[in-house]
This record gives structure tokens, C-alpha cells and sequence, in this order.
């Protein structure tokens, strides 16, 4: 079977035929299982990378820049190296090779080199006996800077090039620019009945896993480097690792322990990996280091922000003619993903509603910030949020109600978008209709009374896409089994799991394909030593493919089984049914053997047992400059509505409850699905009312800590609602498409919307802090002055 | 993670021994009750004691006391938890226990004691921060530096006295007896305080503040407290309120009193309260109208300042309201009030 191939989705046995009854045959898939590391999470016998203790470990700690843009005229580290227990302190010109995940815009190195570019840059890195004495050999490093002026202002970075935050950039402080156009937008503006127009603003926020990054190093007596760190993609910390180390990839070895959560925000390489590999090389010790929550939030990757103007025109009965947008992205300090975000923040928008025509401009700058990246919902959370509140605001000023504009506006299942890209199954219909249903919408929306409102909003998200990238032919994901006589079975998955649950879906997968109890599979991932490449956990990409490779591997091992089987029975292959632990013969049930029987059967047939399977996208995208970014071979699609509340003596918005359907295809598991669904809603719910990622007036980050980054607790976390559906991808596993990031894309601008109905007021510039909504509530009032009873709603 | 720099622990068992502790080095010594203000202080470098004397196992400073005539004797070392959950201070000294259910969360209650949090040190976005942080910025007048960042080129601290309890305590007239070297002394926690942020009370190094005397209320005695925060558990305030009226048995006002919280250096007590509320029978309109004109004087006389995170305009904006709920829900007895 090739890796191209596509499964189909149905369950193992029988018949693959969408609806078809069979599909109850599944015996794990479909079924709410725990996760099979959820015990060890939660005894805490799970070992994260801070759990890692090796003999004669050294500590690290590093050296940040308190300038948010200055020239490193000098580095004196002699007194650092002179402290009793310091072992090794390094600087930018001890790693100067730069890197940085998308090949063409490699603009970091692990510590400074000739320039610092925001508050938290890293400058040097100490090893020493302990993590006090690394932290006093600090505070001996003398560095000398000479300021430059910093930009902290997106706009003044669009204009102004002198001095430039990366010298050797061709277009000033400009990162990325992107423009593509897809049809005669001006054209049909121009014959659009009606044209909403406005500008909205998304304000930076960022990932606050609970895990801060850690990272520990060792090299082997015969030069073998190991690194085990909180990487969401330890692929690429593989190949980055080899690039600034100056190492034959073959000897280095990148391990992700267990993971405390990501985000997005541990998917570039970061200092500290090199950083504790290169000191664990001078000194012949382990190394590790754990960064503070500071460093974390200095290290940030998170969303960017971003100033959008939209242009959307409609015929009077609502259908969409065309839609122009300009973005500008601020980045931060470094490229990161920018590129990518950059296209994102246009290619993502064209579902699930039919653009006839669609044109995007989005520039993204550099500022002297910590660097932005991606944040679940990569570069397209925020151009969601703006076009959905002017999808609103079109319906109002057509007279529609919202979800039927939405429905009206559908592009459906199995065609192509504006942009070339492909969709196959399209459940966004059917995510209306739930929530419609689930929250009362015809009977409740507009008649909860003042200060109560009802909001809907509308989303797509892809589950991978066919950019690699770094351009190359090889499977994007890819899986090895190996079995054994005892009848456990291994399974080695590049895959990145990071709470989400992927090493549980591997486990789900090859269970149902071999018929086994999920406690005789074993997942060993992420480890570059033994398992295949997969290319990481980002771009909610991991289910999709590692889940088509798991298929793929298993059901070439149960070929083997079942023929092995079949010829020791000499009963006919189609006779033969792995199940629930068992080989049975489905004519004659007196036959049964266990599955360990079968693969000492097997083995003894065909040596040892081992399969290995893999996936890599089709051809997709459109055929232009950046038409294959965003490409993806299914795409989610989310529709949310938001119940608030608004006090209008405070401001503030409290979100009481939150409708959330989803597409993801097929749940393999949907107990971890409407989790993802959940913590989706609640992350966008705080992004929209809580969460300010920014730096003051020095350009000093506002807040770095958990005090002050305000992320929601439980009790200010409303009642979510996730309502799954499933319309059964023709090419994800079983059916199945994302889940991760897709559904936390509504919620921001059905809150705006749901605003709208309450009070009347129309929110497009985040965060929605009280006193904002204080301030438009009197400038409402004002412009009604003597038509409205001056009626408030108090709290 | 933050290190914790290294200091000598000393865990006496009485209060003498806890005072001859600090006093060998009065300077370089500190108390610790429950820690939680004063370790992440330790840790972002704002204090560098090199002994702390903890008051944990000093069993005398953990009692609830009826005294004479009526007044009350809370141990400085019982926990926030503690007074929360509390009958008596329930029903005699509602926004007391009401104040303390909002501090932090229920972790850092069962931790954090009463007296810890009326010594709780101001608190300024400029000011609680790493060394690293505060370093970048050149640090600023109360630690470390020369300057103030709130109000710019200002030379006067104005970080913000942000102990949920102390407005309620000022309310209730309480009395602090505090134990040093001289002896025993007893302040009116009125009289406690000091305008500048740097250092807002006058408590002297090897001083051990042991309990805190509430003198009686009467039954027709109200209170409530009022916390504006964003969220509904963890943070500091934004703005508190603590009111009192007190009613006579025709259900008159006969006192009242606010004290605002988490301005500036100090609590802030409304002046001429009294003049809109004294007589003024509760429930009906005269009440309504007198309760909106204790909230324009108190709008009047607090002024938030870009001290403690947060939109120092809506700050103020919500002064008026947290005054009017507050003092609304004292009379009907539903405090706290908070989340709005
Ligand atoms: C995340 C977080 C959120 C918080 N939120 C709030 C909040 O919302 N409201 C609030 O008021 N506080 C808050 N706090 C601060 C703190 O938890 C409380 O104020 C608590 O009451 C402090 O009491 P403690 O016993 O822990 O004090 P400690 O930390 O032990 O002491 C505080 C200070 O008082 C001194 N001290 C303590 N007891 C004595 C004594 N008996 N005699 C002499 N000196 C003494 C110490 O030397 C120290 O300087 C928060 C803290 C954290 C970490
Ligand atoms: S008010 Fe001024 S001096 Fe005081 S802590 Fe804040 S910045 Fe420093």
C-alpha cells in the first residue's frame, strides 16, 4: 500500500460506506477511552523534562538584553568564568550560525550576535554547579551596548527604516509582504448593494502553557549528543540542532519528554537547545536548563497582532460579491513562523462561506517585541474575528438574521475556494443548525432583554497542509510497528504529543486495526533515535497524518496476521477477524485464538514482525506564488454561539455560556475531541476578555508573570457546550479531520456579535476591556440622546 | 522557576524568643507569617533579610479573644481562611470576614494570615517585578532607584496599599498591638499608616505586630466590602470599598464610614460621609438618593493612578459603583460584593 493511498473511512471489517451500518463495527474508535498516559499524568509519575536528573548535571541560566534595541559594542565574560563553580559561559559568537524554522528567513542565533533586538533577548548562557551560582555568574558578565532607537509601533516600522532591526533584510523593518487577488474585486464592489466597511484591531496574546521550556543536554564519550526537551516539533530541533552545532544530524539525538502543554508556542527551536547542547560540549557534563516564567514569556511566539481593514460587499439578499482586506502584522523582533502567518492571515479565510472574489494585502513588520509566531489558530484567529463581525454587521444593516446570512453564504462540500484550495466534506452547516438549536437562537435571540445577547460566528481551520515547510518529497508522517510473541505490539511515531492526545489516537488506531486491548500497544514517540520523522505538532496536522501512516503500517501487519491465520486454520482470509484481544473465525466460533497466539503464528511464518507506514498530502493548493501555503487535504469547520451578559454600569462582558459544533470528521475519540473543543472556547473566550500579551512604554514586557498575564480560572470559566459533528472526511483516518485549533476561532467574534445584541454596540477592537465598552456605550448614548428612555441594564 | 535566595530560618516556639531573634539583627531581619507576600518579595530581590524569624509555631498568636467590654482579640497568625469562615466575625464584623473571602485565592487564604496581610508590603506594576525586569528599567525610587514611573518625574512613592483587609479593619476601628525591644504598644490602624508608598507603616524593624482588637459593634451595626478585580479569584484589587453604617433601632442611619482601598500608599477615607448619610432612613427613595451622593463623593476624593495594572480611568469610573453596591448590600447584609 502506498503512502499516498487513501484508507477509506470506515471501520477495519466490513464494508467502508459512509452511514453505512458498519461503521458501528468499530471496537475503540468512536468510543470515550481514557487517554493511556492520563494515569501517569495524573499520579505525576509522567517525567516532563525538568523531571530529568543525570549524574554530575550542570545548570544553566542566561543573560538577557535590557535593551530593546542596542549594539553589542563589547562582551566580558572573565569574571563570569572566574566564580568558583561556573563552568562554561558562552556568548553569540560561540554559536553564530543562524537558524530559524522556515529556511528562507533564518534570522536568530541562540545568543546575540553583534545586536540585541528586544528586552529578553538572550545574550549569554552560564553553566555552573548550581542554578544560584550560574545565576551570580550573570550578574558578572559586563556587556557593553549602544542604544539604538527601538520600534515598538507597527506603523512606524511600515515607514521608517533607519536604523533597521535586521541589517542584511532587503526591505527595511518590512518582514513579509504578501498580496494576492482572486478576481475583479473593485469591479464587484462597485455592483455590490450594499459594502460594509471598518477597521478592527487584534491585540497580541500568548500561549501560557503550564510547563515553562526546559531542556537538558549530553554528549556521549564517543560524541553522541542527546537532547531532551519540551519541543512541540522535535524534528525540527533536530535539523537546527545539526545546522548551528555543526553536527552530522546521525549524531545527535532530540528526545520530547512528556509535555506540559504547548500551544504553538514551543514549535520553534530556542536558545536554550542550543544552548545546553553547546555547554554540554565544552564541559563534558549534562547540562539543563528550565526557564523561569519570565524567559517564557520573553521567548513568546504568540499571537501577533494585528490592524485589519475590511471591505465586504453583498447583494441585497445577502450573498457575498466580494471581500478586499489590508492587515498589518506586527511581529516582533524576529521572522519565526512570519512567513507562514503572513500568507495565513489571508489563505485562510475563504470557508466556509463562497468569495467570488477575494483580495488580501498583509504586511508584516518587524518591532523590537518578543518575537510573534503561532498560537492555535496560527494567522488566522484574528482575520476570523474581524470578518465575522462585519459578516454581522452586514446581516443587521440587511435585516438578516445572522445564521441565516451565514447559511445563505455556504460554499458546501467537495469544491474549491476562491483560492484554489480544495474542500472535501463540509460540515458547517450542520455546526449551525446544533447551535442554532442548542442555544434557543430563534426563540431567545434579541428578546433576552437589555444586556443579554446572543452571538454566532463561523470558522475553518486546516488539519495540515502540504507545505513541508522545507521543501522535500519524503512522507510528511510515518509510523513503524513491531510485534512480538507475548502478543504487545510497539508502536514508533515521530508525533509530538503535547497533551492534545495523539500518542492515545496512535494507540486507538493500531488497536482497532489488529484487533488488540489498548493495554498490549505501546507508543513509544518523538524520540529521533527510534522513530520515524513525522514533521511535528503543529498546523493540526498530527491525526490527520500520523493517523493515515498508523492505518497504513497496521493494516500491512495485519495482512500478514490474517494470511498467517488463515493458512494455519486453511479457512479462507475473509474467515479471519482480529478483535478485542482475539483472532476469531467469524464461520465457526468454536475458533478462536488469542492475538498473542496469532502473532507466535506469525512470527513463525514470517519472521520477525514489524510494518512501517506512511502519509504524505496529494497535490493541492492553487497554482501561483504561496498557493500551496494553507493547502490542506481537509479542512475543519466550527460554528459557535455565545450567550453574555453586559453591565453597562461596568462594562464588563461576562460570557455565560458557549455553544460550540464542530466538524472534525469523525471523532476517534470524542471524550478528547469536546476537550479540545472546550479549551479551545475557553482560550478565545479569555484572549477576547482577559489576555494582553504587550510591553510598556520602555518596551518592557507589561506584566511578565501569571499574576499579571491574567488567564482565566475555573470559576471565571463559563459553561461550554461541544456539540461534535461528523462528516466523515474521505480522506482523513476513518473519516476524521482537526480538532485543536479550528474551534477556538469563533469565539472571539461571537462575543463581539453577541455584544451587538445585548447593547447595541459593536466591538472591533480588541481586548474587549470594560472601560471600552464603557466609552462606546456613552457615545452610543449620546448619538440617540432623546430618542431612547436612557434605559441601562445594571448589574 | 524564580530561586529563592538563601536566608537563615529561625522557627520559634514563643514570642519572646521570636523577638530576641530579631533583635540580635534588627536591620537585616524579617518576620514571616504565612509567606505569601513576603517569598515572591524574596524572590523578585525587593527584600535581601538575612535571617527570617517565623511565626508559625508561636501557638499564642492563632486565637479568637473576647476581651472586655465587648472587643475582640484576633491573633495576628490566624489565617485568612480563618477570619472567612468565622460566626462571630461573620455576624459582628461583616465586612471584615467578607474582605478576607476575597483575598487571592483559596490556596493562598489558608496560607496567608490576617496580620501578614495588614502588614502586606504596596504593590506597583513598576515595583513587583524580577530584578532583571526592574533592572531594565533602572529600577524606581522605592527600591533600588531614583525615579517614579507612575507619576513621571515624580519623588514621592505612590504604590498602592492593596491589603483587602485594611479598609475593612479602618472601618471597624481597629487596634493593633504590636510587640518590640520598648515593649508593647497599641496604634489605632488609623493611625498606622504613612502617606508614601515606599514604606506605608509605621512598624519598626524587630516589631512583631501579635494581634489585632476590634472594638464592639452594635446590632444595628452593617458592613459589607466591595473588591474590583478581573478576575473572580487570584487577583489583587483594583479598587475595594469598605463600608459601615451603622443604624439606629428605627433604622436610621446614625454612622457611616468608607474606606477605599488600593489607590494609593493608603487606604483613603471618604470625608463627610456622614453629612449625606447620618438620619437618613435606609430602604427608601431619601436612602437611594443619599447612597448616589456618597458615591459622588467618593468619586470626588479617589483618584486611581496607573500604580497597580489595569485602566486607572476605569478604575475610577468604578468608584461610584463599587460605593453604591457596597453600601446598598451592607444595609440589606448580602455582601460581599465583587465580579459586577
Ligand atoms: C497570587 C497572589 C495573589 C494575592 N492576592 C491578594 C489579594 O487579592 N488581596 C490581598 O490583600 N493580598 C493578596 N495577596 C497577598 C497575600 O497573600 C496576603 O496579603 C496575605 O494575607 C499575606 O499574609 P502572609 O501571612 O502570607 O504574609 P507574609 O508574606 O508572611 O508577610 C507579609 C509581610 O508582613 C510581615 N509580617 C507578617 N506577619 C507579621 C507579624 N505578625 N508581625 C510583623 N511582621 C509581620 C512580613 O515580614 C512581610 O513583610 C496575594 C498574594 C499572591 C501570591
Ligand atoms: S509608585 Fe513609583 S516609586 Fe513607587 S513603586 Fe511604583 S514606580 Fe516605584
Amino acid at each position: 500500500m502506498s503512502a499516498r493511498e487513501i484508507h477509506g473511512i470506515g471501520a477495519p471489517f466490513g464494508p467502508a460506506q459512509p452511514g453505512a451500518p458498519e461503521n458501528r463495527e468499530f471496537a475503540l474508535i468512536g468510543k470515550p477511552t481514557a487517554k493511556i498516559d492520563g494515569l501517569a499524568k495524573a499520579t505525576g509519575a509522567l517525567q516532563y523534562a525538568d523531571d530529568i536528573q543525570l549524574p554530575g548535571m550542570l545548570h544553566a541560566k542566561t543573560l538577557r538584553s535590557p535593551h530593546a534595541h542596542a549594539r553589542i559594542r563589547s562582551i566580558d565574560v572573565s569574571a563570569a568564568l572566574a566564580l568558583p563553580g561556573v563552568h562554561a559561559v558562552i556568548s553569540g559568537r560561540d554559536l553564530p550560525e543562524r537558524y530559524g524554522v522556515i529556511p528562507w528567513t533564518q534570522d536568530e542565533t541562540a545568543l546575540a550576535v553583534d545586536k540585541v533586538r528586544f528586552i529578553g533577548d538572550p545574550v549569554a548562557a552560564v553553566a555552573a554547579v548550581d542554578e544560584d551560582t550560574a545565576n551570580q555568574a550573570l550578574r558578572l558578565i559586563k556587556v557593553e551596548y549602544e542604544p539604538l532607537y527601538a520600534y515598538f509601533d507597527p506603523r512606524e516600522s511600515l515607514v521608517r527604516h533607519d536604523p533597521v532591526i535586521h541589517e542584511d533584510k532587503k526591505d527595511g523593518n518590512i518582514s513579509k509582504h504578501v498580496e494576492l487577488v482572486f478576481g475583479d474585486v473593485e469591479g464587484e464592489l462597485k455592483a455590490s448593494d450594499l459594502v460594509v466597511e471598518d477597521d478592527y484591531t487584534f491585540h497580541g496574546t500568548t500561549h501560557a502553557a503550564i510547563e515553562p521550556h526546559c531542556a537538558v543536554a549530553t554528549q556521549a564519550a564517543d560524541g553522541l549528543l542527546t537532547v531532551w526537551s519540551s519541543t512541540q516539533i522535535t524534528h525540527y530541533v533536530h535539523r537546527a540542532l545539526a545546522k548551528v552545532l555543526g553536527l552530522d544530524p546521525a549524531r545527535i539525538r532530540v528526545v520530547q519528554p512528556a509535555l506540559g502543554g504547548a500551544f504553538g508556542g514551543k514549535s520553534d527551536p530556542f536558545s536554550l537547545e542550543f544552548c545546553v547542547a553547546k555547554l554540554a560540549m565544552i564541559t563534558g557534563r549534562p547540562v539543563k536548563m528550565l526557564w523561569t516564567r519570565e524567559e517564557v514569556f520573553y521567548a513568546h511566539r504568540g499571537r501577533h497582532p494585528m490592524q485589519l481593514h475590511y471591505r465586504t460587499g453583498v447583494t441585497k439578499d445577502g450573498r457575498i460579491r466580494a471581500v478586499d482586506a489590508r492587515i498589518l502584522i506586527d511581529g516582533g523582533s524576529y521572522s519565526s513562523f512570519g512567513l507562514v502567518t503572513t500568507y495565513y492571515s489571508g489563505q485562510l479565510l475563504t470557508g466556509p462561506y463562497d468569495f467570488p472574489t477575494y483580495r488580501f494585502h498583509s504586511t508584516r513588520v518587524f518591532t523590537n517585541k518578543p518575537p510573534c509566531g503561532p498560537k492555535r489558530g496560527h494567522g488566522s484567529v484574528q482575520p476570523r474575528f474581524a470578518f465575522e463581525v462585519q459578516l454581522d454587521e452586514v446581516a443587521e444593516r440587511l435585516g438578516l438574521d445572522p445564521i441565516e446570512l451565514r447559511r445563505r453564504n455556504f460554499q458546501g462540500g467537495h469544491t474549491r475556494t476562491v483560492n484554489g484550495q480544495r474542500i472535501t466534506s463540509n460540515g458547517f452547516l450542520k455546526c449551525l443548525e446544533e447551535v442554532e438549536r442548542a442555544s434557543g437562537w430563534q426563540q431567545r435571540r434579541g428578546k433576552l432583554g437589555r444586556g443579554r445577547g446572543l452571538g454566532i460566528a463561523g470558522s475553518m481551520y486546516i488539519s495540515g497542509t502540504n507545505y513541508p515547510v522545507y521543501p522535500n518529497e519524503m512522507p510528511q508522517a510515518g509510523i513503524q510497528i513491531a510485534a512480538e510473541r507475548s502478543g504487545r505490539v510497539t508502536v514508533f511515531t515521530g508525533g509530538n504529543d503535547i497533551g492534545q492526545g495523539s500518542n492515545s489516537m496512535v494507540a486507538y488506531i493500531v488497536a482497532e486495526e489488529l484487533g488488540l486491548d489498548l493495554a498490549q500497544v505501546r507508543v513509544v514517540a518523538a524520540d529521533t533515535d527510534l522513530c520515524p520523522v513525522d514533521l511535528g505538532a503543529y498546523s493540526s496536522r498530527v491525526t490527520f497524518m500520523v493517523g493515515n501512516a498508523a492505518i497504513d503500517a497496521a493494516r500491512k501487519l495485519r495482512a500478514l496476521i490474517v494470511e498467517a491465520v488463515a493458512a494455519e486454520w486453511k479457512v479462507e482470509q475473509a474467515r479471519v477477524r482480529l478483535i478485542n484481544g482475539r483472532v476469531i473465525d467469524m464461520q465457526d466460533s468454536a475458533r478462536s485464538i488469542s492475538s498473542a497466539q496469532a502473532l507466535q503464528i506469525t512470527e513463525a511464518r514470517h519472521d520477525t514482525l514489524g510494518s512501517t507506514g506512511s502519509y504524505n498530502t496529494p497535490k493541492l493548493g492553487g497554482d501561483y506564488r504561496g498557493g500551496t501555503i494553507g493547502a490542506s487535504p481537509a479542512y475543519s469547520f466550527t460554528a459557535h454561539v455565545v450567550e453574555v451578559q453586559v453591565c453597562e454600569e461596568t462594562g464588563r462582558i461576562r460570557v455565560e455560556r458557549c455553544w460550540i459544533a464542530h466538524d472534525c470528521g469523525r471523532a476517534l475519540n470524542p471524550m478528547i475531541v469536546a476537550g479540545q473543543m472546550e479549551g479551545s472556547a475557553y482560550m478565545g473566550i479569555a484572549e477576547a476578555l482577559l489576555e494582553e500579551h504587550g510591553v510598556n512604554r520602555f518596551g518592557l514586557h507589561a506584566g511578565p508573570s501569571l499574576l499579571d498575564y491574567r488567564i482565566p480560572t475555573a470559576i471565571d470559566t463559563p459553561e461550554l457546550a461541544a456539540r461534535i459533528v461528523e462528516s466523515l472526511d474521505p480522506e482523513g483516518p476513518y473519516g476524521a479531520k482537526e480538532a485543536g485549533e479550528g474551534p477556538l476561532h469563533p469565539s472571539i467574534p461571537a462575543i463581539s456579535n453577541a455584544v451587538f445584541d445585548a447593547v447595541g454596540i459593536r466591538l472591533r477592537h480588541l481586548p474587549f476591556t470594560p472601560g471600552k465598552v464603557l466609552e462606546q456605550l456613552r457615545t452610543a448614548r449620546a448619538m440617540t440622546q432623546g430618542k431612547q428612555s436612557g434605559q441601562v441594564s445594571r448589574c | 522557576m524564580l530561586r529563592m535566595p538563601r536566608f537563615e530560618l529561625l522557627e520559634p516556639t514563643t514570642l519572646e524568643a521570636a523577638l530576641s531573634a530579631l533583635a540580635e539583627r534588627p536591620e537585616k531581619s524579617m518576620v514571616i507569617a504565612g509567606g505569601t507576600d513576603l517569598l515572591p518579595n524574596l524572590k523578585h530581590e525587593l527584600f535581601t533579610p538575612e535571617r527570617v524569624v517565623s511565626l508559625a509555631r508561636i501557638a499564642s498568636l492563632r486565637s479568637v479573644r473576647e476581651l472586655d467590654q465587648g472587643w475582640l482579640s484576633l491573633g495576628a497568625m490566624l489565617k485568612l481562611e480563618e477570619i472567612a469562615a468565622h460566626e462571630t466575625l461573620r455576624r459582628r464584623y461583616p465586612a471584615l470576614a467578607q474582605a478576607a473571602s476575597l483575598v487571592a485565592g483559596p490556596q493562598l487564604r489558608t496560607m496567608g494570615t490576617l496580620g501578614g496581610n495588614v502588614l502586606l508590603d504596596t504593590r506597583c506594576q513598576w515595583y513587583n517585578q524580577t530584578y532583571f525586569w526592574r533592572q531594565a528599567l533602572g529600577f524606581c525610587l522605592k527600591k533600588d532607584g531614583t525615579l517614579c514611573h507612575v507619576v513621571e518625574g515624580g519623588s514621592k512613592c505612590v504604590a498602592a496599599a492593596s491589603n483587602d483587609t485594611a479598609p475593612a479593619l479602618m472601618t471597624l476601628g481597629a487596634e493593633l498591638v504590636i510587640v518590640g525591644p520598648a515593649g508593647q504598644r497599641v496604634v489605632r490602624i488609623d493611625d498606622f499608616w504613612l502617606a508614601d508608598g515606599a514604606a506605608n507603616k509605621k512598624l519598626d524593624p524587630g516589631e512583631i505586630l501579635v494581634e489585632i482588637r476590634l472594638p464592639p459593634t452594635t446590632p444595628g451595626h452593617r458592613g459589607a466590602y466591595g473588591k474590583l478585580r478581573m478576575r473572580d479569584s487570584i487577583d489583587f484589587p483594583l479598587l475595594s470599598v469598605a463600608a459601615r453604617v451603622d443604624l439606629d433601632s428605627s433604622g436610621k442611619v446614625s454612622h457611616a464610614d468608607l474606606v477605599i482601598g488600593a489607590l494609593q500608599a493608603r487606604p483613603v477615607r471618604i470625608k463627610k460621609l456622614d453629612s449625606v448619610l447620618a438620619g437618613v432612613q435606609t430602604g427608601g427613595d431619601a436612602w437611594k438618593t443619599a447612597v448616589s451622593q456618597a458615591a459622588e463623593l467618593a468619586y470626588r476624593q479617589c483618584h486611581p493612578m496607573p500604580n497597580v495594572p489595569g485602566d486607572h480611568e476605569w478604575r475610577r469610573e468604578m468608584v461610584p459603583v463599587y460605593v453604591r453596591h457596597t453600601l446598598e448590600s451592607a444595609v440589606r447584609g448580602d455582601g460581599p460584593v465583587h465580579g459586577l
